[in-house]
This record gives C-alpha cells, structure tokens and sequence, in this order.
C-alpha cells in the first residue's frame, strides 16, 4: 500500500489517536500488555511469514475471496444505480467475523497465549472465535450479556458445539456493552496466558488498527473484483457500522479514492427520537472500553442503552476511525430504522434468493433509498456483511408468524 | 500536595483510606460513620454505568446509585457538604473518564475545587492519555491520583509519577476490585520498589477486606485502601448502614494504626 503524504489510510498517531479519537483510556494494570500487544502486533505487520499465514486460512478456511455480486433483478427493480453485493455472507461461519479472528488467533499463537476470551452481542462474534479456538485447540470463554444468550440461543449452542465456555454476564444492562465490560475484567486478571480477540474497531489501541487491517481485505478484494467487472472504481461503498468493522474494512482501501462516495449506515431503532443505535446521529464524544468515540449518553456522562432489531448493531458506541471520517466529513453516516430493514431484508430474499443479515440489510436499505437517485450509469458497492439464518426466528417474530 | 493530604500522611501511623459509592444508601451518614470510626482519607466513588475495573460489589453499588436517580451535581453536592462538616479530612473522588471530562476537564476540576475535593483518582485515563484532565485539576490545586499496578513496570513508573499528587495508589492486583488478595511478600516488594522512585505517601488497595491484612500492609505502606468491604455492608444494611460501617471502621483503623510506627 502506499501512502501518499496526505492520506487519510495513514491513521492512527503512534498513539492510537485519528484525529481526537481512539486513544488508549484503560486502567494502568492493562496499559503494559496493550504495549506489549501493540510491539507483537508492529512485528507481525512485517513479518511475510504472518501474512502467508493469514492469507492461507483466508483462502482454505474462511473460502476467500468472496464474490462481488452484481444484483441485476435488485438493480432492476431500483431503477438507478447498478448494485453489486460484496458477499462476506458467504464466508466460513457466515460473516465478516471471521476475518479478524483468523488474524487476532494468529497473534495470539505467536504471544504465547494459550486462552481465548471474546465478546459477544448476537453471537456472531462469539461464533467466529469459538471457531478459530476450535481450529487451533485453544481453550475458549465468550462473555455474553445475560439478555442476549436469551434471544440468541441458536448461537449460544453453536458456540457451545464448537467447544467453548458461555459466561451470561449479569452486570449492568446485560448486553453487548456489559459483555465486553466483562471481557476487560477477566483479561486484566488472566492476561499472563489469555488473548482478548476484540471483535469491531473499537477497544483500546491498537485493536480498531489491526482489526481493520484485518478485515481491509474485503475492500482490497471489492477493489480488484470491481475493475475487473466494470473497467473503474465504483461511486458508492455503503455499508452497515455497528462497532463498525466490516465497514471499515470495506472502506479503508477507498478513502484515498476522492471519486468514490462512502455511506455508513447506523442502526436507527424505532426512529432518532426513538430508542436506536445511531451513535453518530444521537450521541457525542465520550471515553468507553478504551477508546474516545461518539458514545450514546445522557448529560453525565452515563452510558445509554442502545436498541435495534440487528443485535449486531446493538452498541452505544462506534469505533474511532468512524468518529474521525464522520467529523472529516470523508464518510457520510446515515441512519435506516428496523423497520427499513425489515422491509429489505425480504426484498433481497425475495429479488436475489440472498437472505442477508439483519444488519446488512439496512445497508441494503440505504441501497435502495441512494440507487434510484443516481443514474444508471453509476456503480454501488453494498457490504453483505453476513447471512441472515441466524436472524429468522428475530424476522418471524416482527413478522408475527409462529415457527 | 494538598495540606489535608500532608496532614493525614503525617501522622505517626499508616492512613485508613476507605472508599464508599456516592450515592449508594444514606451517602452522608456513611461518611460520617467513616470519620467518627478513624478513617483517614475519604474515596467517594463517582457512579458510572460502566465500571469496567470494579468487581461484582462496586458494579452493584454503581447501579444502586444510578437506580435512585444520582446525578453529577448531586456527587459534588455531597461532598461540598461533607467538605462543611469535616474540615480537615481529605476527600478523594473516584471514577471513570467519562462522567469526568464530559462537560470538560476545567468544568470538572472546577467544580471539585469548588466542592472542596482535595483528590481525584480517575481510573481509565494512564499517563498516555492524560493531556487533559491532570493539567485542568493541577491549575484547580486539584491533586491527581495515579494507580500503580503490579504490571507498572520500571520503564513505565517514571510516566506513571509525572504529574502525580496526593499519594500514589497501588492496586496490589492485577485484576479487579474486591476479589482476589495480593500475597503480603508482593505488597512488601511492591511498596519498597515504589518508595525508591517517589517521596510521595504509597496507599495499597484492592482485595482487602480485614483488619488482618491491613494491619500486614501497614507496616510497609502509608496508607491502606478498603472499599468492597464497605460496600458489602452498605448492600446489607441500606439506609440503616451507618452504625455498622462505623464500627467496622474501628476495627480497620484500630488494626492500622496500631500496626506499626511510620517516621514522619
Ligand atoms: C453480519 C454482521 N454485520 C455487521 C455487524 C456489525 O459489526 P461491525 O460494525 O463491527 O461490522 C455484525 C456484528 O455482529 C454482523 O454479525
């Protein structure tokens, strides 16, 4: 990659910092390790023998690349800009998760660590690292809010399937935030021999810098698959941004690009003046799980709980990097409703026989709000970040059907 | 270092430092249990929903607190008031980086001069970040409190003690608060590490629990920290704390201050 000298792929600051974000905020028992993460991690990064090995399991493993799709009959339909799906759904285990625990078990390995601990909301997470536990015969603890390992039992046995311990975290609100809240807890205790396989761009640097590294390879692939299928770069990247990994792993490779657009999508709920997730467009700056982002929050300083149908997207918070191309105006944050979603999770089903994820369904929604108003000579590239088999019984349920 | 903090680590005995959750059961009547019993130096704890570095009795104790509606103002309205009625016993807030700087760092060190507060330990803002909030309380005459762990490791212990004030905390685990006990030859260590690299007063907390250990660690240290143990009894007891955490007090700083001489 080459970095030109005003680019903005060359963040974060030796600090951790893009812009006035990120940062590295955790208790002085952890700051050491996380130094010590960052040196093991700067070594990988220039080590072929790392990237031959990640880039392996990518292919073998995980089944990459991953198709770029051109969506004719949902083009069609639109009427406008012509959509292609970059399809991380038809990855090994069903999302872009994977990508980056492929990469964080391999620093692991190379640390000496012997235990894995991860974060889970949907499960998805907690899924991807049971897997790369199972695959490398690392013991494995996923920490899981209590009201989630409720509404996600199919992944909670998965994960249980693949060999791993499910903690049901009690504290707090008993979702996503608390999971991971648990997650640092444990770490700080056991960090002589665990590895904490962060699963978004946030956390503590250097994790929102080597797990986008990790999952840029969906933009790198988006990139060479779309000058092949179209002769130039597209005009449009939209994905959906829960922590926001997938996002920006679509992303990075286009921010140096000025012709192309780049949405981000953020979980709206019921509506902005509603319950959502829209960190961007509901929240401010603020300091959580180690990092300075835009964090849903009261007047205080109290984390609020989010809300949206996608347990993906259910996070008071979004990684740093977001919070800096949003203030740099680079990329444009949108919001799309659960009901949105809903409504595009069906229409994709039904126009390209792809069910795609809850969460990447509302990028689809934003797809179908941009294309008709843009002509048909213009390109969209849409972030199929998962499958939605996980999401059926979350779909019937808004449906009102009984399975 | 404030006058009240040097007046409480003068003293020809190890401190009590004992930590209660703003907020949580009759905050007021705590904290004058605190000082009738013997404590030294006083920890309120900032509520926060996240408190990622406290054990299960903190985390609950944060969110007693924020269930009954406690807010910013109301924290600094309670110790301005414990400010009117102790004068001399200094008074420490600890929190989380968020509820501190939201409004910003000078708003926040402001308000803490204004309330009389002589201390501020924030536990998720390391050196590294610091740019902002230890200047806005140092202008203030605020001290900050910094945390040395046992992964605070000589390359680190000089960034670690720059710019800090009051006494230096040592979070004898690495881990969180309430729950595991650090072995006595660590502390012993530990303290005699950090006594090399700084004048100011060493106080060692997390995981202790009886008038025992503390004892132990007062021999070697300036000051011992007791927090979920507090807490523990404020869950029991409720509104109605007040008697029992002051003669656990007792108990501590008869323990304490009895452990040992420390020369002035
Ligand atoms: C399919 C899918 N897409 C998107 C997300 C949101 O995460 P991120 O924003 O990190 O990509 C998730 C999280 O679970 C997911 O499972």
């Amino acid at each position: 990659m080459t970095q030109l000298p005003n680019s903005l792929r060359t963040g974060p600051d030796e600090r951790g910092h893009f812009g006035q974000f990120g940062g590295r905020y955790v208790a002085e028992t952890l700051m050491p390790l996380i130094l010590d993460l960052e040196r093991h991690y700067r070594a990988a990064q220039t080590d072929p023998a790392f990237k031959a090995e990640f880039d392996y399991l990518l292919k073998h493993y995980v089944g990459r690349p991953s198709p770029l799709w051109f969506a004719e009959r949902l083009t069609e339909h639109l009427g406008g800009a012509k959509i292609y799906l970059k399809r991380e759904d038809l990855n090994h285990t069903g999302a872009h998760k994977i990508n980056n625990c492929i990469g964080q078990i391999l620093l692991a390995k190379r640390m000496g660590k012997t235990k894995i601990i991860a974060e889970t909301g949907a499960g998805q997470h907690g899924v991807a690292t049971a897997t790369v536990a199972a695959l490398f015969g690392l013991p494995c603890t996923i920490f899981m809010g209590a009201v989630d390992v409720a509404r996600q039992q199919p992944n909670v046995f998965r994960m249980k399937l693949l060999g791993a311990e499910v903690v049901a975290v009690e504290s707090g609100a008993k979702t996503l935030k608390d999971a991971m809240n648990e997650a640092l807890r444990h770490w700080v205790a056991n960090v002589h021999d665990t590895f904490y396989i962060i699963g978004t761009v946030a956390g503590p640097h250097p994790y929102p810098e080597l797990v986008r590294d990790f999952q840029s390879v969906i933009g790198e692939e988006a990139k060479a698959q779309i000058l092949e299928a179209e002769g130039r770069l597209p005009d449009m990247l939209i994905a959906p941004v829960g922590g926001g990994s997938n996002a920006i792993g679509l992303f990075h490779p286009f921010l140096d690009d000025e012709g192309v657009k780049i949405v981000g999508i953020e979980a709206a709920g019921e509506g902005l003046d509603g319950k959502h997730a829209a960190s961007l467009a509901g929240g401010r700056p603020g300091i959580l799980h180690g990092n300075k982002t835009y964090l849903l929050q009261d007047e205080d300083g109290q984390i609020t709980e989010a809300h949206s149908i996608s347990a993906g997207l259910d996070y008071p918070g979004i990684g740093p990097e977001h919070s800096w191309l949003h203030e740099i105006g680079r990329v444009r944050y949108e919001p799309v409703t659960d009901a949105e979603a809903l409504a595009s999770f069906q229409k994709l089903t039904k126009l390209e026989g792809i069910i795609p994820a809850l969460e990447s369904a509302h990028a689809i929604a934003a797809a179908e709000r941009i294309a008709p108003t843009l002509g048909n000579d213009k390109v969209i590239i849409v972030n199929c970040s998962g499958r939605g088999d996980k999401d059926i019984f979350t779909v019937a349920d808004a449906l009102g059907v009984a399975l | 270092m404030t006058n009240r903090f040097a007046a409480a680590f003068a003293k020809p005995h190890a401190a009590l430092v004992a930590f209660i959750t703003g907020g949580d059961g009759d905050t007021a009547a705590n904290l004058d249990a605190l000082v009738a019993g013997g404590a030294d130096v006083i920890e309120l704890g900032m509520p926060f929903t996240d408190p990622m570095a406290d054990g299960p009795a903190i985390q609950a104790a944060n969110l007693r607190s924020l269930a009954k509606g406690t807010t910013t103002a109301d924290l600094f309205a309670i110790a301005a008031a414990f400010r009117n009625r102790h004068p001399d016993t200094p008074l420490v807030l600890m929190g989380y980086a968020n509820p501190m700087t939201i409004r910003g760092a000078d708003w926040f060190a402001a308000e803490c001069a204004k309330a009389g507060v002589d201390g501020v330990i924030c536990v998720d803002i390391p050196s590294e970040e610091d740019g902002e909030l230890g200047p806005a309380l140092r202008v203030a005459g605020v001290d900050l409190i910094r945390l040395a762990t046992p992964t605070t490791d000589a390359a680190r212990l000089p960034d670690v003690l720059n710019g800090a004030g009051g006494f230096l905390y040592y979070v004898s685990v690495a881990g969180i608060t309430g729950l595991q006990q650090a072995a006595q030859t660590s502390i012993d260590e530990a303290v005699a590490r950090l006594k090399a690299a700084t004048d100011l007063p060493i106080a060692v907390g997390f995981g202790v629990r009886t008038p025992e250990q503390a004892a132990a660690i007062a021999k070697v240290a300036d000051g011992v920290v007791v927090g979920s143990a507090f807490i523990d009894i404020i869950a029991q007891h409720g509104d109605a704390a007040a008697p029992y955490v002051e003669a656990f007090t007792r108990t501590l700083a008869d323990a304490i201050h009895g452990a040992k001489e420390i020369a002035a």
